[in-house]
């Protein structure tokens, strides 16, 4: 019931997230959008494993967060001076 | 007792997280944006991963990973990103009051050359 709860209020955070990531004016403001929607989504799916009792989820989140570090680098070093 | 204070945590955590996202769909600028959502979603995502690890205390040590792997590694994504839009041109937003970074030469000019 408590996980519920918490699975909707994460929900709210990424659709507003997903917004800015498709309303934002500038490209960065764009990765700034995915980024943060990403974080949350680990913490999700760490969630989703607590409520399901699978113990996947958390290899899962983890393959995530490296995921989203190299590919928000990658577009840091591209805005920054090209690939 | 360890379910109570888990879910506490984890309810702290996504508390946070919620807060985070608000900041980025309402500040006016990229640098607002990035200082909101990476410090909120930093601590949230923290939070809320130790909290599932209290509440499975067997998975504790999986979550203890991967929350530290995000304390480290979220800091570092938004400061290039902050550094990288800056240096790219983007504009800060008129009511900002300190720019430290114009006082450095290559800085100065990235932002020269885009208007």
């Amino acid at each position: 019931m408590t996980l519920m709860i918490f699975f909707g209020v994460i929900i709210i955070a990424v659709i507003l997230a997903l917004i800015r990531a498709v309303k934002g004016p500038t490209a960065p403001d764009r990765v700034v959008g995915v980024d943060i929607m990403v974080t949350i989504t680990v913490a999700l799916m760490v969630l989703l494993g607590i409520f399901f009792k699978r113990r996947i989820y958390l290899d899962v989140s983890l393959i995530y967060a490296v995921l989203s570090f190299v590919g928000v680098i990658a577009v840091a070093r591209y805005l920054d001076k090209g690939l | 007792m360890n379910q109570i204070i888990g879910y506490i945590v984890m309810g702290v955590g996504v508390a946070f997280l919620f807060l985070g996202a608000l900041g980025v769909f309402r500040f006016p600028d990229v640098y607002n944006r990035l200082q909101a959502g990476t410090k909120c979603t930093t601590l949230g995502a923290f939070l809320s991963i130790i909290g599932a690890g209290i509440v499975e205390p067997t998975w504790f040590l999986k979550c203890l990973i991967i929350a530290v792997f995000i304390l480290f590694t979220n800091p570092i994504s938004a400061h290039a990103l902050a550094r990288a839009s800056y240096k790219s041109g983007v504009k800060l937003w008129d009511k900002s009051v300190v720019d430290k970074c114009k006082d450095f030469e290559e800085c100065a000019k990235a932002q020269e050359d885009d208007k």
